[in-house]
Formats: structure tokens, sequence, C-alpha cells
């Protein structure tokens, strides 16, 4: 029989390992789901996760394209870590990234077609007012009714994909497209896009963005005090109580960072690689950011890392898609298991294993 | 999903009329051809039916045709990639098949001069690489319009609109004209969904048209759940969609559209094998065989299946169109005079029901 | 419009049937919940249970065995579940979603072969004459044996749950798990059969869509019934009776929004698909402004249990 010993700190050792360890353990067990579908391990393997860095046709576009795919997963995942270090679970990141998207779009288009350095700037600070206002909802309802924001931010996806049906089919629909669903490209529309800032890098505002989250998100939570109290919050809500930690507060502040932060992913996405808004712009970046924020253990560095490899994942299961001809759905369950492995060793890092003996703990 | 919107051949779009000159070289040994789906090759409809084009394709040219293909590509940024990637790994032309797909459609094919680019339904060709293809899904609704008309008994007949869209909306009224044409008596219900694709919702608004005594349906979502509301509803019928729908036949699936991609492929990929490629807007339909009407079963009789033959029929021989004149639109309207046709920018942009049809479009 | 063509006793007949997969899948993770799990893989478990049922019935031609299949198929998927977040102490949120994408790319996988085909149809219960009762019959009495064994288990559910041995132990688990360890209960083995069990449950609602409800097979075809689940769950604050009101209610407005289309009613279609989303906030909002643990959330939801002695 094993028992499992908490360990006093996380072991240094195990956090640097496992994820290295659950990467190998999914490429054998998605290795026999590849073979058993019929196509070769080895090569599936090495097109999900060597050919997107180092195949020499494709690497130097995809990555790049590595950047671009992370970074909003990045975005939005600090933003939710924060949270849920100290126990409020927005799950909602998916809708405050829509209505992130559609204000900043909609202050854009309100501009179109004039020309002025300050149009973009204004769509940033609409998309992180957006998101935070559709945070809102679920934090003030939180704190004045003690309604459970888990359900109602993750209610309000809902409402916001409906809304971004409407939109795209009504209020910011192309008026020269012809009745076609959809808005104006932002793209074409060089004083309010997001363009790709370096040639051949992938970088854009909203990956910079990215960046200096996960640097100051990093800096907070080592030296600043309200760092200190969200995790507090996280770990002994009555001490916090005590020390002077306002709940209220401190539900407001982190579910209106993260709403900020998933809007401005929603901005500068429909400002720059996908350009406009339609119908299908959500892409569930607001779900897998949840995950990412996860697999980075909340912590800054550990969420940039994990959401390279989720990205990483996307990119190379779509090379092995069409190069090999595989289902989307086993890249899916791939993914999945890759998920499965990383939580289940996390295990390693916080406890040890120890074959029991009778004594005393 | 805005896969299935429509191809602005006119000139009133302006965009993309750009032609160059062809940009056909020499003929080719062998040619890659890749997809791009927005669903699933498992819907059972719209995803469905371009893969059977591609594989009809495969079967046709044997060795000189190598395919790739990735389903359910979100429309957007993904896109983009994903078609850079393709053209990265040697495709010789790429089908992006859904209208999301117009942007990075030619947003991809500026940087890849020496791949063909072909996109579904959509109006964009910014590029002399750059082609479009789309289908004239509205003569299929004449056919079925006529047996709708014929067969109602309650003479409530049924719509189900995924969103309403100028594609979406050419259906309803080529559907709504030919069954009045055979019944001057029926009524037209029109349930949006605001799906292309959720079982459940469609199976729901079919079964909501039934209890408001609605006895045909049609559906212009893509799975065959409104069609196995109507058999449980037992005196009820309806039409295959995108897909034939057989498992319904003979009834409650008395007749289908089926979206027949394969000779456009064919075509466009023999054309490039042989040199002939250029680039064109393609909007074919029943003549073209892109539409085809499926199987109309012994459950309708055979003075309505023959009146559905012969639209079916002077479509083909080009000698019939559906919105022919007199026509007016919903609010009393002149649209149409005597004889007159509608033009293709008009239904290209359409964004208001004919006259008789009591629903409205939601703005 | 002609609202008079709207009949209530067809439109609630309709609804039953429409809320039947979300009302078995929010069983199922109710009892989870109750024992101090939250499991946010229901979408995951129904889509398995739906691909599943749908096959076991198209290849042994009963629907019976099919609905077996998938509840098999659900407890099967939420194994993982348990295995991940009771024995290795994974975050069950995180964890949760994992299962999700899992479990549709699972059943996509194994459903590859079953696109367009008609599964067995699953009879309706013949209760003679009496279906044909005025109003009630309409209501009740013509609807298939799933519907009848969804309402029995919400009875049958807060009778363990409230009146037997399990059910308090269950509860106590939910409650207080340290203190259920002391006084002996095996607390993780008690949460996996809890969890088996909402994934059995899950897989039954998954397999009344595809072999009732719609009667297909397709990819993805829960579209977000199982996060409905979940949001019932809440709404009911955690009691099985109000979940089946809740359930009919969520189904009512989606059927009744149709329904008003479908008579010609002029309504703002594209707001009426928030409806149902909006409705549930509010009534959340006035359920959890009347007081704190009056809303009966278990006090251990969400937190691993890790036994220290």
């Amino acid at each position: 029989m094993i028992r499992l010993e908490k360990r006093p700190t996380p072991s240094r050792f195990w956090v640097g390992a496992t994820p290295v360890i659950a990467v190998i353990l999914t490429m054998i067990a998605g290795g026999i789901m590849f073979a058993a579908l019929g196509k070769n391990p080895f090569e599936a393997i090495r097109i999900i996760f060597w050919d997107p860095l180092f195949d020499p046709n494709l690497s130097s576009y995809s990555r790049p394209q590595l950047l671009v795919k992370a970074g909003p997963l990045i975005l939005i995942a600090i933003g939710l870590s924060l949270g849920f270090r100290a126990g409020i679970w927005n799950i909602g990141a998916e809708g405050q990234y829509i209505i992130g998207a559609i204000c900043g779009a909609a202050v854009g288009l309100a501009f179109y077609p004039a020309a002025g350095w300050y149009i973009f700037p204004l769509m940033v600070v609409a998309g992180a007012l957006g998101g935070i206002v559709w945070a809102m909802i679920p934090a003030l309802l939180r704190t004045f009714f003690n309604t459970s924001e888990i359900l109602v931010s993750l209610l309000l996806v809902y409402v916001a994909q409906a809304l971004l049906a409407s939109m795209a089919l009504g209020a910011l629909r192309n008026p020269q497209g012809g009745g076609f669903p959809g808005s104006r490209n932002l793209a074409q529309y060089p004083a309010a896009s997001n363009p790709e800032l370096f040639a051949g890098t992938g970088i854009h505002w909203g990956v910079i963005v990215a960046f200096v989250a996960v640097i100051a998100a990093y800096v907070m939570l080592q030296r600043h005090i309200l760092g200190f109290n969200i995790k507090l919050t996280g770990q002994a809500p009555r001490a916090a109580k005590f020390s002077g930690v306002s709940p209220m507060a401190l539900v407001l502040i982190c579910m209106g960072t993260s709403g900020a932060l998933a809007g401005l992913a929603g901005l500068f996405e429909v400002a720059g690689p996908s350009g406009k808004i339609s119908i299908d712009f959500a892409s569930g970046y607001g779900f897998t950011a949840i995950i990412v924020a996860f697999l980075g253990r909340l912590n800054p560095i550990g969420i940039l890392l994990a959401g390279l490899l989720m990205a990483l994942t996307y990119i190379g299961g779509e090379l092995a898609q069409f190069m090999l001809g595989l289902p989307k759905a086993s890249i899916q369950a791939f993914q999945g298991m890759l998920l499965f492995f990383l939580l289940a060793l996390d295990l390693l890092s916080n406890y040890r294993p120890r074959l029991a003996k009778r004594e005393a703990a | 999903m805005f896969r299935r919107t429509l191809l602005a051949t006119s000139a009133a779009i302006g965009l993309g009329l750009a032609f160059g000159a062809p940009v056909a070289a020499a003929g080719m040994d062998k040619v890659k051809a890749c997809f791009v789906y927005v669903g699933p090759i498992g819907d059972g409809g719209w995803t469905f039916q371009h893969d059977q084009g591609r594989l009809a394709a495969v079967e046709k040219f044997g060795d000189k045709l190598e395919t790739m293909y990735q389903e359910s590509v979100p429309e957007g940024a993904d896109a983009e990639r994903v078609l850079t990637q393709m053209a990265l790994s040697g495709c010789n032309i790429i089908f992006t098949t859904s209208f999301g797909y117009m942007d990075p459609t030619n947003t991809v094919a500026a940087k890849f001069p020496n791949v063909k680019f072909e996109h579904a339904t959509g109006y964009k060709r910014e590029h002399a690489n750059v082609s479009t293809y789309d289908a004239r899904f509205y003569e299929g609704r004449a056919v079925i319009g006529t047996i709708a008309g014929s067969m109602t008994k309650s003479n409530k007949i049924g719509y189900i609109g995924s969103f309403p869209i100028p594609e979406v909306i050419q259906g309803i009224n080529s559907y709504f004209i030919h069954a009045r044409k055979v019944n001057p008596a029926v009524e037209l219900s029109v349930v949006w969904a605001y799906t292309w694709f959720d079982p459940a919702k469609e199976a729901d608004a079919a079964k909501a048209l039934i209890e408001q005594g609605v006895d045909v349906i049609a559906a212009h979502t893509d799975s065959t759940a409104p069609l196995a509301e109507a058999q449980k509803a037992g005196n009820v019928i309806g039409f295959g969609q995108a897909s034939d729908m057989a498992a319904y036949k003979p009834s409650p699936r008395v007749a289908s559209i089926i979206d027949n991609w394969g000779p456009y492929y064919i075509e466009r990929i023999g054309a490039l094998l042989d040199g002939t490629y250029e680039q064109k807007a393609t909007w074919a339909g029943i003549p073209g065989g892109e539409v085809l009407i499926g199987e109309i079963t012994e459950a309708v009789p055979a003075d309505v299946k023959a009146a559905a033959e012969k639209i079916r029929d002077d479509i083909a021989a080009g000698t019939y169109h559906p919105f022919t004149g007199p026509l007016k639109k919903q609010d009393g309207s002149d649209w149409l005079k005597d004889g007159e046709v509608a033009d293709d920018g008009t239904l290209a942009g359409m964004m208001f029901f004919v006259e008789g049809i009591k629903a409205d479009i939601p703005k | 419009m002609d609202l008079s063509a709207i009949n209530p006793a067809v439109l609630f007949a309709s609804l039953i049937v429409a809320a039947t997969p979300i009302l078995l899948a929010g069983l199922g993770e109710l009892v989870v919940e109750k024992a101090g799990v939250l499991n946010l893989g229901v979408e995951g478990m129904m889509i398995v249970g739906a691909i599943c049922g749908f096959a076991v019935a198209v290849n042994t031609g009963s629907p019976a065995l099919g609905f077996i299949g998938g509840a098999l198929g659900g407890a099967a998927l939420s194994l993982i579940f348990a295995v991940l977040t009771q024995y290795l102490l994974a975050n069950q949120v995180a964890t949760g979603l994992a299962l999700t994408l899992f479990g549709l790319g699972f059943a996509a996988l194994i459903g590859q072969g079953y696109v367009g085909i008609k599964p067995p149809l699953t009879e309706r219960l013949s209760f003679g004459p009496l279906s044909d009762i005025p109003v009630l019959g309409t209501v009740l009495l013509r609807h298939d044996l799933m519907v009848y064994l969804a309402l029995l288990a919400v009875a049958g559910i807060w009778y363990v749950l409230n009146r037997t041995r399990v059910g308090l132990i269950l509860r106590a688990v939910g409650e207080n798990h340290d203190a259920a360890h002391a006084l002996g209960y095996k607390v993780v083995r008690i949460r996996l059969l809890a969890i088996m069990f909402g994934g059995a449950m899950a897989g039954l609602g998954g397999a009344y869509l595809s072999l009732v409800r719609v009667p297909l097979w397709t990819e993805g075809m829960t579209s977000g019934a199982g996060w409905i689940a979940l949001a019932l769950v809440v709404f009911a604050s955690w009691r099985p009776g109000r979940l089946m009101l809740g359930a009919w209610l969520f189904g009512g407005i989606t059927v009744l929004q149709l329904n008003l289309q479908a008579a010609g009613a002029k309504v703002p279609v594209e707001y009426l698909q928030m409806s149902p989303y909006v409705i549930t906030i509010l009534v959340l909002v006035v359920m959890s402004a009347r007081g704190g643990r009056a809303m009966g959330a278990p006090a251990a939801l969400g937190r691993s249990f890790h036994a220290t002695h």
C-alpha cells in the first residue's frame, strides 16, 4: 500500500520534472491511439511536437504562430489565476472575451473610415471596459447577494454568444457586405488594426500585453501587498479577514482584473488575427485558458510555459491532421490525455509517495 | 457558422472583379489538392457533402491526385494559419468550403501566387489566384416547395431557418412562391433556430411547427432531427437537406436537396492537370449538377411528382427561373414585372420576403 | 398572430421530453456535488453516453441495452475523473474541463462509423385508453419509459438523500470530509461511487438525446446540454424536486419561444435565445439573496480530500 505524505514545500525537482514526464507519457498513450487509427505513431508525434518548431519548410511560419495562439491564452489565464488563488471562480472568461471584442470593435467601427492615432488606444480601453463590465455582473451579484460566481459567469457566456450573433447580424454588420453577416474587417482598417509589429515574428500588441501581464503578475504576487492578500485569502480566508482584507474588495479586484484581461484578449484578437466580429468569432480561448491557468499551477511563469505548450499541441495537431489525415477528434483526445497526465503527476510535486508503515505521520 | 452564403457574381458588390489574365500555366502531372472544412466530416450534412466531392475527385483522378483535408477549422485566425501551413506543405490548389474563410483565403492567396485558391460561397476575388464557387440551392427549394404545396392537408407548411441571411431567405421565398403557386390557400410558418447545427434544437423547432398544425417541414439546418420528429408525428413529411438522408425514405423524407460538389471539384482539378485552369466565379445549380434533387418517393402522388420533376427539368434546361415575375415584396411593393427574372445581384443581397409570407425577418 | 393556437397541454408534454436529458444529467451531478465533488465534465460524459448508447442500440437492435450501454460509457469516463481527483488529488475544475475536452474527442472517434444511421425506435409506453384522457393523458401518459424513470429518479434520489443512512453518509462526506473520515467513513470510496453514479446518469441523459430526443448520432450533438445540467444543480440549490422544476423551466422557455415563432408571434428571437440563461441568473440571484446557507451548497464542494492520519 502506498500512502502520500504532504511535502512542506513543493518539490523543486518534481515541479520541473512532472511536465516532461507527462509529455512523454502522453506521447506513449497518444502513439498507441494513433497506431490504433492506422497511422504511424512516430510520425504523428514528430509532426505534433517537432515539426512546428524545427521543420525546415514550416517552422519559420509556425514558430511565430505559437505566440499568436498562446498570446490570448496566457493573457486570459493570468487574469484568471489571480482570482483562482483567492478562491474566486471566474469561469466565464469566454463571455468577457466576447464582450471585450464587441465593445472594442464597435468603437473602432464607429470611427470608420477616419484616421487617427487615438482610435486604436480608444478601442483598447473599450475592450478592457467591456470585459470588466461583463465580469462585474457576477462579481457584484456575489458581493451583494452571495450568488455563485461560477454559475453566473458561466451562464453569461451564453448570453454573450447570443449578443455576438445579434451584433454580427445586426448593429455591427458590414453595410458594404451585401447583406452578408459579419462586421468590416478591422485588419484592413489601419487606424483600428492590431498588426504584426515585427515582420515574421507573430508578435502583435496582444502578445506584448500578455508578456507584460506575466511580469506584472509575477512582481505583484512576490512583492505587493495585494498579491499577499490574494494568496492569504485563498489559503486561509478567516485569517485574511482578521488581518483586514476586505473580501468584497478582493472579489471586485480579481474579477475586474480577469475581466479586463479577457476583454483585452478579445479586442486584440478581433482587431488582429481574426479581423472581424462574426458569429463564429468565439473559439473557446476563455475555457482553454482555465486549463492553462491550472497547468501553470496558477504561477505566472508556469502559465507562460503552459500557454506555449497548449499552443504547440494546437498547431502541431493541425499539421498532423492534414498531413496524416487524422480526425480532429483524435487531436482533442490527445490534448485531453496530456491534461490528464499533467494533472495526475502534479501530485508528485506536492506529495511524497511512501510505502505505508505503521507509524504516526 | 457562416459556411454557406451566397456568391455575388454581380457588379453590385463591386469587389474582386479585377479579373486579370488567366494565371494557369502548363498542365501538371500530379496535383495536390487540399480542403478546409468548417465542421467535422461526420456532420452528415454540409461538410460531409464536401468530403464526398473530394472523394469523387480522388476516384476520378487516381494516382494523379493527392488530397489532404482538415476538418472543424474555426473561421478567423485559425483558418489563416491552416491555409498558410497547407500552402507551405505543397498544396497546389486549396478549397475553402465556408463563407467565413473569405478574408483568410484572400490574405493567404496574396502570399502564395502560385497556389490556386477556391473559396465556396463568398464573393471576394482580390487576387488572380482566387476563384469562387457556390450553388443555387433556391432552385431545389422551388421543387420541394411544389411538393409541399400539393401535399399539405392542413394548408400549413413550415420552414426551419438557420440565420436570417440572404441564402436562407432566398430558400424560404422560393419554397413559398412555389407552394402558393400550386395551392393558393397555403400559409408558411418560419422558425429561426439561430444555429446551423444543434440537433436537439432542430427537433424542438420541428415539434413546435408540428404542434401548430404544420404537416410539411423544410429545414435549412443540417441534421436529420426534423425528419425524425416528423416520423414520430406520423402524418408529417419533410425533405432531406444537404445530403440525401435516405434513412428516412420513403416517408417522412419524400424528396431531398443534395449539395453535390463532385463535378465542380473534378472540373477544377482536371483543369489544373491539363493546363486549362482559369480564375472564375461559379454559381451553378441544378443545370450544372451541383444541386441534385434526391429520389422523389412513392409517398408523393404521381401527378405531384410529375409537376415537381417538370420544375426541376425546366430549371435544368434553363427555360425556367424560380424568381420570375410578377412578384411583389412582403410590404406589397412591386419587385418583378410579369415575365421579369430576378438578377443575381438582388438575389445575393436578398433581405426581404415576398408577398404572402406572414413571418418577419429578425433585425 | 394567434396565440390560441398554442395548446398548453401539448406544450407541457413536449417540454417534459425536452427536459429529460438535462434532468437525468443534472440529477447525477447533484449527487456528485452532494458528496462534495464538483465535476465540470458533464458535457463530456453526456456525449460519451450518447455515442455508447447509440452504438449499442444499433448493434443489438435494443434501445434498452442502448441505455444501459450509455450509462456504462458515462460511468467509465467518470472513472478517469474519479481516479485523478480522488486518488491523485488533481484540481477538480481543471480535471472536469479536461474531461469534457477528452470526452468530445473520444466520442467522435468511436462515432465515426455511426453517422447517418437511424437507431432502433424507442417505443412509447401504452396506457391504452388512458392516454386519450384530455390534458392529463396528453401531458403525462404518452411518453417512453425513460421519461418516467427520470421522474422516478427525482423521487428516489430525494428519498435516498434525505431519508436513508446512505444519504446521510453521503451528505456528511460532502459537508465535512475530515469529520466523516474521523467517524470512520471511507471518504474517497464514497466519492468514487458518487462520481460514477453521476457519470452513469449523464450517460443516460446523453443516450436519451441520441436514441429518443433527436434520434441520430453526430459529433458534438449535445451542444452544451451538459453545461445547462450543471447550471440546473445550482439553480435547484441541490434539491432534486427543484432540479426537476428547473429542467422544465429551462426546456419550457426553449420550447415556448420556438412555439411562439411557429404561431407567428412577433418575438425578438435573438433576445429570446438568451432568455433561459438570463432567467436562470435572476432565479439564482433571488434564491441566493434569501440567505447564505439556505442555498444548500455542500460545504466541502470542490475541495480535495487527503487523509493525514
